[in-house]
């Protein structure tokens, strides 16, 4: 299947190929046992350029967009979910910084992150609020030149590794959904520090930490964007990620139903991730589209994996049974497939009426 | 340039076509015909059962060649001792002398070595030049290839043979490159054709072939031998001499200062010297299963090798590798376990007198050089031939 | 600082083989790759390149195609690449190889550093790296797996490897030093790296662009020539042995018992 990709494109994809196969399916196996932060792979990914895919140049990244990091990640994710979230992670918590962070935020920190220097990551799930957002209970009061945060942030990826975290707090807590900002967050920064790192089912290489807030206080040039357009970021940055995000498994089996939907899948994302990059005005929906089938396809395809294996899949000594506990956090984490299917049917039933009225108006 | 090919000869059979690596030959009206793209690599002038093809001549440079008479070697020495190769080169010498009629000498550069020169005269040498300098006891490739240079510029060998050892590798070819002359490495065979040159032939391609070659023009004719490769003939009554030679300072001169030496510890990896190699390649699964083959090795004091894989695994240290990127083997026995056979790896062993191979899977690669082949699985192999080997080592104490 | 490297682009020999009815080589559809060891030559010199700044050159003697060895070089992060590529180059040994290599380094302006592989896997002499060290009148440190530069001493620490160890060595710079597999794993390319690769001109130096006379270079210009080639002898009748494993053990250990191999 030839997806028509551009000389720089098709380079994207043959470097992160061989960075999967070389580098990361070496130590895959060991990095899953161990727990052990990935740092080696994240130098060879930074040493060959693919931290800033979807940065503009200006502030040293490659300058494409969606669809480049989408191979990148693709290709890393045929070797190890881990190692492949551990970088999707850092595309994240940028994320907020690139699409509404001032011109200072983004020279500071920008730079950093496109060149691998320095990891990033996303601090928005508290224990009140996973699929629903707007329970989160971070505070962030304004004292002076400075806010003071205070609260947890749960299972964040990257969490204690990245130096660069975008984090959703509330700065006023009467006027709801428009109450909560966003702040860059950095390492050290006085009251900030880390819960211990969780054990996990799959996705083992990638580190997972509660993000502890205890009056720890920030400069006021930190905020990105104004207050109150927390929720709008957050929500903008999940429509851009997802269909980075997620990672679709090749498992090399010729079964035709496996192979066929892993193709379906990848043409999906491909397409929606492309369309994404053309900057459309709504794009919810094909985004939840683009986290929920892939999530769903490649969960489907690892378990029939072991399935067939039988004995032998579900043995530690084969790859795929790691395959298979990776792919269930696909459809939990970045919002969680119910939630993807409330998005995509609250689309619907917009367009929906659309339609009813202009058909019977 | 390119090869010469006559075509009352060519019957235009196409074997050359297909030889080619550069694609450079084709048949026009059933005759080969060779474009500009021949890199005169030899290929075709084998392949050529009409005797059709052939090398173009090399127009003759001016070298007095007349005037070079004399075989000589280097002979080594570390910390002291004389390297065994160094019997080997002067037993090889010896042939070629005596072929040619002339002297066979021996270079040793040492310090307090006077002894080891008449060891030299044993094997075969009729004259030892001897030069003592402290600075000469470690090797140091300036001064070394300042001192050779200097030796066969005074005196005209027109062979010189040395070991294809670290050192011999390293300042051989600056000795060559001095002289101006030509230089031919790894040679398993030597000898003297009719025509009076000296026949180099050494193996190419990685083994696959093997080449003859000859220097017409530059002198002496060089040429280095791998350890092992040649036999040393001991003639306990040959007599020479020993001349001892003064150099001037300058030669002892060097822009590399030998700061340290470190010696690792690590007696399983003795390959070059080991007369049995155990080896163990994808197949041993994991670092611990080594111990497999360090028992079976300890057993009949041999070394044990390995394969890339087992290596770039983390199972081995590199120091054990055989092959392209390692070392290369030539010992009495050598036993290759859980080895498929990649040529680099072939290459690295195919000149042990005996290869026996064990491999669970039949069209192992391995077979195909082995003089023995056990289809098993090597973790019921290998304990079976332990378990043999103790008991029938107690059957002889019985 | 600059430094040079020098690489070939060589036939893969693991796909080289020997045809069993005819008994000759056969190179259909062999693969050319840049020689191994020339790429840990090149991951020496980025190395130089990422410490100290290093600018850095590749350079190869080869046929038009050997510019891919080039421009991989390129897509690794080497700065510069020359291709020295003239029909009068063909069927060099090593000495007409280092004669063409030393005239393209000293045109290349002021060096510091020229690095190689340890060896070539087609050639496998590793005589051309000291030769152009010799034709350079630098000194020549082999089988190196790790360089120092002492900045501003005009000097650089390096390890050597020996049959027992290694050796720590201070040599005065310009030298050329040979490296081993330990210098340090090729990096994967980088993404900018690679797309100059792919547009970046390539100096091409024929015997003219060196002041080198035809005689001087290729098979006219060398000393050794090849004057036949052929199959090496075969081993000898295979024996496969049978039976279970401890008939086999036992077979076997009579058979090198029988045949004097020392230790059984």
């Amino acid at each position: 299947m030839d997806y028509f990709l551009t000389e720089e494109q098709k380079m994207i994809k043959e470097i992160a190929a061989q960075i999967a196969s070389e580098r990361i399916r070496p130590v895959r196996a060991a990095l899953d046992e161990s727990e052990e932060f990935p740092w080696e792979i994240m130098k060879v990914l930074a040493q060959s350029d693919l931290f800033g895919l979807y940065i503009p140049e200006k502030y040293g990244g490659f300058g494409g967009g969606i669809f480049e990091n989408c191979l990148a990640v693709e290709e890393l994710g045929r070797a190890c979910i881990g190692i492949a979230t551990t970088f999707a992670a850092s595309g994240l918590g940028a994320y907020p910084i690139l699409l509404y962070g001032s011109e200072e935020l983004k020279s500071k920190y920008l730079p950093e992150i496109a060149s691998g220097r320095r990891l990033a990551a996303f601090g928005l799930t508290e224990s009140n609020a996973g699929s629903d957002v707007s329970g989160i209970r971070t505070t962030a009061v304004k004292d002076g030149d400075y806010y003071i945060l205070n609260g947890t942030k749960q299972w964040i990826t990257n969490g204690g590794e990245a130096e660069i975290y975008s984090v959703l707090a509330i700065t006023d807590p009467k006027r709801g959904a428009r109450g909560a900002s966003f702040f860059v967050v950095e390492k050290g920064d006085p009251g900030f520090s880390f819960g211990k790192k969780e054990k996990k089912l799959g996705i083992r290489a990638s580190a997972t930490r509660e993000l502890v807030f205890t009056d720890c206080r920030i400069p006021k040039d930190r905020l990105i964007g104004r207050e109150g357009m927390g929720f709008i970021i957050a929500m903008k940055t999940f429509d851009k990620s997802r269909p980075g995000i997620i990672n679709f498994q090749a498992i090399q089996h010729k079964l035709a139903d496996m192979a066929t939907l892993t193709e379906a899948a990848r043409a999906l994302v491909y397409s929606i991730a492309r369309y994404l990059d053309t900057e459309p005005k709504d794009f919810s929906k094909l985004s939840a589209m683009a986290k929920m089938f892939p999530a769903d396809v490649a969960m489907k395809v690892t378990t029939e994996a072991v399935q067939i294996l039988g004995g032998y899949g579900y043995m530690k000594d084969y790859p795929v049974e790691k395959m298979m506990r990776d792919a269930k956090i696909l459809q939990i984490y970045e919002g969680t497939n119910e939630i993807q299917r409330n998005i995509i049917g609250q689309e619907l039933n917009k367009e929906y009426s659309r339609m009813k009225e202009s058909f019977l108006g | 340039m390119k090869v010469l090919i006559d075509h009352s000869e060519c019957t235009g059979c196409g074997s050359c076509v297909d030889v080619c690596p550069v694609e450079a030959i084709s048949i026009v009206d059933e005759k080969a015909v060779v474009s500009d793209e021949c890199t005169l690599c030899g290929m075709c002038v084998d392949s050529c059962e009409f005797e059709a093809i052939e090398m173009p001549e090399l127009t003759a440079k001016e070298e007095n060649v007349g005037e070079y008479r004399g075989v000589w070697y280097f002979a080594e020495q570390r910390d002291g001792k004389i390297h065994p190769i160094s019997f080997e080169l002067a037993s090889a010498g010896r042939k070629l002398a005596d072929k040619l009629e002339v002297d066979l000498c021996g270079i040793l550069f040492g310090h307090n070595m006077e002894a080891a020169c008449e060891e030299l005269i044993k094997y075969g040498t009729d004259k030892v030049y001897y030069v003592d300098y402290p600075e000469l006891l470690n090797f140091n490739e300036e001064r070394y290839a300042k001192i050779l240079t200097y030796l066969i510029t005074k005196h005209k060998p027109e062979i010189f043979l040395a070991g294809a050892t670290a050192i011999g590798r390293t300042f051989i070819p600056c000795v060559a490159a001095s002289v101006k002359t030509g230089l031919t490495a790894d040679c398993t065979g030597l000898d003297i054709g009719d025509d009076g040159l000296l026949h180099q032939t050494r193996p190419a391609f990685g083994g696959n072939v093997m080449a003859t070659i000859i220097c017409p023009h530059g002198r002496p004719q060089m040429a280095t031998v791998r350890h092992k490769v040649m036999a040393a003939c001991e003639c306990v009554d040959h007599e020479g001499v020993v001349e001892k030679v003064e150099v001037a300072e300058d030669l002892l001169k060097s822009r590399s200062e030998l700061l340290e030496i470190i010696h690792e510890e690590d007696d399983t990896a003795q390959l070059t010297d080991a007369e049995v190699i155990i080896s163990g390649g994808r197949g041993l699964q994991k670092a611990e299963n080594f111990e497999l083959l360090e028992k079976l090795a300890k057993l009949v004091n041999g070394a044990v090798g390995a394969s890339r894989s087992a290596v770039d695994a983390g199972w081995i240290p590199a120091s054990h590798q055989v092959g392209q990127t390692g070392r290369t083997v030539a010992p009495t026995l050598y036993m290759a376990c859980g080895i498929s056979g990649a040529i680099q790896h072939i290459v690295g062993m195919q000149g042990s007198k005996t290869i026996v191979a064990v491999n669970k899977d039949p069209n192992a690669p391995i077979f195909d050089v082995a003089d023995y082949g056990i289809v098993a699985d090597l973790f019921e192999f290998v304990p079976a031939l332990i378990k043999e080997l103790e008991s029938s080592a107690t059957c002889e104490i019985e | 600082m600059h430094v040079v490297i020098c690489i070939k682009q060589v036939p893969d020999t693991k796909n080289v083989r020997i045809d069993p009815k005819t008994n000759t080589l056969v190179r259909q559809g062999v693969e050319s790759i840049t020689n191994p060891f020339d790429l840990y030559a090149i991951e020496a010199a980025l190395q130089l390149k990422d410490s100290l700044g290093a600018k850095t050159t590749v350079i190869t003697m080869g046929p038009p195609q050997a510019e891919e060895s080039l421009r991989e070089a390129l897509s690794l992060g080497v700065d510069e690449a020359v291709l020295l590529s003239d029909r009068a180059f063909a069927g060099a040994d090593t000495w007409a190889t280092s004669r063409t290599l030393a005239e393209a380094i000293k045109k290349l302006g002021p060096v510091d550093l020229v690095v190689c592989g340890k060896q070539a896997i087609d050639g496998d002499t590793a005589q051309v790296g000291p030769e152009v060290a010799t034709l350079l009148d630098l000194p020549c440190i082999t089988y190196v797996r790790k360089i120092e530069i002492e900045d501003g001493n005009g000097t650089m620490k390096v390890e050597r490897a020996t049959d027992s160890g290694y050796e720590i060595l201070r040599v005065q710079i310009p030298a050329v030093v040979t490296v081993i597999r330990e210098i340090g794993e090729p990096r994967i390319p980088g993404l900018r790296h690679k797309i100059r690769s792919k547009k970046q001109e390539i100096l091409v130096w024929g015997a003219e662009q060196l002041g080198l006379d035809p005689e001087e270079v290729g098979l006219q210009g060398s000393y050794t020539q090849v004057v036949k080639v052929f199959s090496p002898p075969p081993r000898g009748e295979r024996q496969m042995l049978s039976g279970t494993v401890e008939e086999m053990a036992r077979e076997l250990v009579r058979i090198l018992k029988s045949s004097n191999v020392p230790g059984f």
